[in-house]
């Protein structure tokens, strides 16, 4: 996955809220994977990747299915070179924190990151030791954004394999989760199945 | 995640498990957070994620951090919580150990109520100890379990005012009573026959003897105390005090064949003249002899008709039965109730103690021991088993004892003469001498009650404390309570104790033996310990052993021996 590789550029900021920001992929297809950690800007803001979209760059020209004489899927692609210009790979990011003044802190950053921010992909490092704080999974169970549980789960599997005591993280983090949840045991029962999936 | 052998593996105390097989707390290792709690009913702490319940006990002594003080208080209930009331019908998959994991101390956990006894000063060394805790510490103070130190600093360490009576259960720290305090008011030991109360006694007996403040004179009943007695539970033979401390107790004995018999020497032989028994002995004898009141009474007549010191034996003198008529309607008493007294009184010829004029004055012998700081065993050989034997000698004795104490402590006051020297008188089957009829009147009673104003308390020893007058029983400071499982000897023996409630459960699940429950004016709060081990050659070397201070004290006392025989002598 790509936590595992060293930080690397995959997008840039395009639209960015308080909350949250979309980035445009540079690559198709390369958004980062549901509910991984990636990290924007100077001094670099932390988010979780909770909506991956693949579209047209104009909005008022559908994509047309094109593959029915195709073999296979890259057929299509071999046939129709246009299309990696028609279309583009956004991915939206929940913003968790931000890093000042050498400490990364689970609030939001006074500004949102600025747009065409490069956006990378957080590495071990940056997995271990935001990840491994406590209190930015309050932000994210207690966001609106579409399947939270879904990228709760996925976060805490993802920052587990991507750090080298990925075990000790997990069960911290499901420690922590448990106490957000305590009042709702149904929810958190759902959420540890996911991770244990 | 699953590579631990534990899902919740606290830290675990140096030697792995305890006697039991169960693991326990290492001492010093954290709780959890008070969260909720009052005074009268103990503060509850949730525990952390780390602990878990089956690492504790009820009875575990606990340290609670606040933000002045340091509490001591013990763990008095261990409950399960949550904090989903969903779990109970939708619990988690604890089948995946991680799950369980992840759950055991978040969503469910463990909570334990502690009772603050306690406050320690915050400050160590400043000389303040700890004191009654009369609030509770605040909100999410944390709470550890009690190391050795803590213990230590509240039960004290074994120095020549503290005595190591045993251990609280599962630790090895000592639990060390304050003899000052211990002989300032009676001492009651009681518990079932066959619990422990003739070995927690001697142990008392040799803390009093090595603090060194105060004299003890002990009615020996079985002759368990001076030189000792077998130990057949343990086939062994239990030491007495005799043997312990050879130049500081002194045995005297009421049958000296008894004594030759078990080839053991005792310092002096007990003779009671006719002339020392008052009409008050005959008083309590009354159950022994199941004498009548009128009968009972009829004693002050014949002391008024033949005086103080000639009454019983020129009662007994009489023979026949007109004789004993003819006296009673001329002491205008009712002739058969004096034919009755005549023949009970009789009785007492037997017992070869009894002389009718004796040079020796005993209870001078004995008094003159105690002043020189001896501790006095008064065996009673083949008369222990009979009690009227031991009330008439211990009730004589003790009396003729107290009047001297009254004596040399009023004339201290007054200015001249020095204090005398603490005494504490022990006596069993203390019911006989203490039940409410006669408490009034025996001059055990009148020592239970007067206290410490002369300087002369008492030990009861006694497997039914709740025939002992009610009025006796609330002066008694400090009580060690062997197992018993009366409802009335409990209530009685907690009669007028704070937190009864909680001391009763913990007294009725004593184990059978070597296990007391220790409250009152020795101890700063009340406490189950295992007693200290008393007849192995180890515990021999340990009691034995005077502690420095006072070593130089004993040699001083030799010193004044020695002077003073050879005083004598010459």
């Amino acid at each position: 996955m790509a936590n595992q590789s060293g930080p690397h550029r995959i997008g840039e900021v395009v639209e960015a809220t308080s909350t949250s920001f979309v980035a445009q992929c540079y690559t198709l297809y390369n958004a980062p994977p549901l509910g991984s950690l990636v990290r924007a800007g100077d001094p670099p803001l932390h988010g979780v990747v909770y909506r991956v979209t693949t579209e047209p760059l104009d909005a008022t020209r559908p994509v047309l299915a094109r593959g029915q004489a195709a073999a296979s899927e890259e057929e299509v692609f071999r046939d129709n070179p246009q299309l990696e210009r028609l279309l583009t790979s956004r991915f939206e990011v929940l913003i968790l924190g931000h890093h000042v003044q050498g400490v990364d802190l689970p609030v939001l950053p006074p500004q949102p990151p600025r747009v065409h921010a490069f956006v990378f992909t957080s590495d071990a490092e940056d997995v271990a030791r935001f990840a491994g704080g406590a209190g930015w999974l309050r932000t994210l169970l207690s966001s609106s954004i579409p399947a939270a549980d879904q990228v709760v789960a996925a976060c805490l599997r993802g920052a587990a394999s991507a750090v080298p005591d990925g075990d000790g993280l997990l069960l911290n983090s499901c420690k922590e989760l448990a106490g957000e949840l305590a009042a709702d045991l149904p929810r958190l029962n759902a959420i540890l199945r996911m991770v244990r999936q | 995640m699953t590579d631990g052998p534990r899902l919740n593996g606290p830290p675990i105390s140096q030697d792995g498990a305890n006697g039991s097989g169960l693991f326990q707390m290492a001492p010093g290792s954290e709780l959890g957070l008070v969260v909720d709690g009052s005074l009268a009913d103990g503060v509850e702490v949730r525990l952390n994620q780390q602990t878990s319940v089956e690492d504790l006990k009820v009875g575990t002594f606990v340290t609670i951090q606040g933000s002045r003080g340091k509490f001591f208080g013990v763990l008095s209930d261990i409950a399960l919580g949550s904090s989903d009331p969903r779990l109970k019908n939708n619990p988690p998959n604890v089948d995946d150990p991680f799950i369980a994991q992840v759950v055991g101390g978040t969503v469910a956990f463990g909570a334990i109520t502690v009772v603050p006894n306690l406050i320690m000063s915050a400050v160590l060394g400043d000389g303040q100890g700890p004191v009654a805790a009369k609030t509770i510490p605040p909100h999410f103070s944390r709470a550890f379990t009690a190391t050795e130190q803590d213990v230590a600093m509240v039960f004290g360490s074994e120095d020549q005012r503290h005595f190591w009576i045993g251990n609280p259960l599962d630790m090895e720290t000592k639990v060390c009573l304050d003899l000052d305090e211990l002989v300032k008011r009676s001492i009651g030991v009681f518990g079932k026959s066959g619990t422990g109360k003739t070995f927690l006694t001697r142990l008392l007996l040799v803390g009093i003897l090595q603090g060194g403040r105060a004299s003890s004179l002990i009615f020996d009943m079985h002759s368990e105390y001076g030189w000792g007695a077998a130990d057949p539970e343990n086939n062994r033979f239990a030491k007495g005090l005799k043997q312990l401390f050879p130049s500081r107790v002194s045995t005297f004995t009421l049958d000296e064949e008894h004594a030759r018999r078990r080839n053991v020497s005792t310092d002096e032989v007990v003779r009671i003249g006719y002339g020392e028994i008052e009409p008050e002995d005959v008083e309590l004898l009354k159950e022994t002899l199941n004498l009548s009141d009128v009968a009972a009474s009829a004693a002050f007549n014949l002391q008024q008709k033949f005086g103080p010191q000639r009454w019983m034996k020129e009662f007994l003198d009489l023979s026949g039965r007109d004789a004993v008529f003819e006296l009673a309607n001329e002491i205008q008493v009712q002739p058969h109730a004096l034919g009755a007294l005549h023949n009970r009184l009789s009785r007492l010829k037997r017992f070869g103690f009894l002389v009718e004029k004796t040079d020796h004055d005993a209870a001078n012998s004995i008094i003159e021991h105690l002043e020189r700081g001896q501790h006095v065993v008064l065996e009673f050989g083949r008369y222990g088993n009979d009690l009227t034997a031991y009330i008439l000698a211990s009730n004589l004795l003790s009396r003729r004892i107290h009047d001297r104490y009254v004596n040399l402590k009023e004339s201290f006051e007054g200015g001249s003469g020095k204090e005398p020297r603490p005494l504490v008188i022990v006596i069993e089957e203390a019911h006989k001498f203490l039940a409410p009829a006669i408490a009034s009147q025996t001059i055990f009673g009148i020592i239970a009650r007067e206290l410490r104003k002369y300087n002369v308390t008492l030990m009861v020893i006694d497997q039914r404390p709740s025939a002992i007058d009610s009025e006796v029983m609330s002066q008694v400071g400090t009580r060690l309570t062997c197992l018993l499982d009366n409802e009335r000897d409990i209530d009685a023996v907690l009669q007028g104790t704070s937190g009864s409630r909680q001391l009763r459960g913990v007294l009725s699940r004593l184990e059978s033996k070597q296990q007391a429950l220790i409250f009152g004016h020795a101890l700063p709060m009340p406490l189950v310990v295992r007693t200290r081990d008393y007849g192995s050659p180890e515990s021999y070397a340990s009691l034995s052993r005077l502690p420095g201070a006072l070593a130089e004290d004993t040699t001083e006392t030799n010193k004044e021996r020695l002077e003073r025989e050879i005083a004598d002598l010459f």
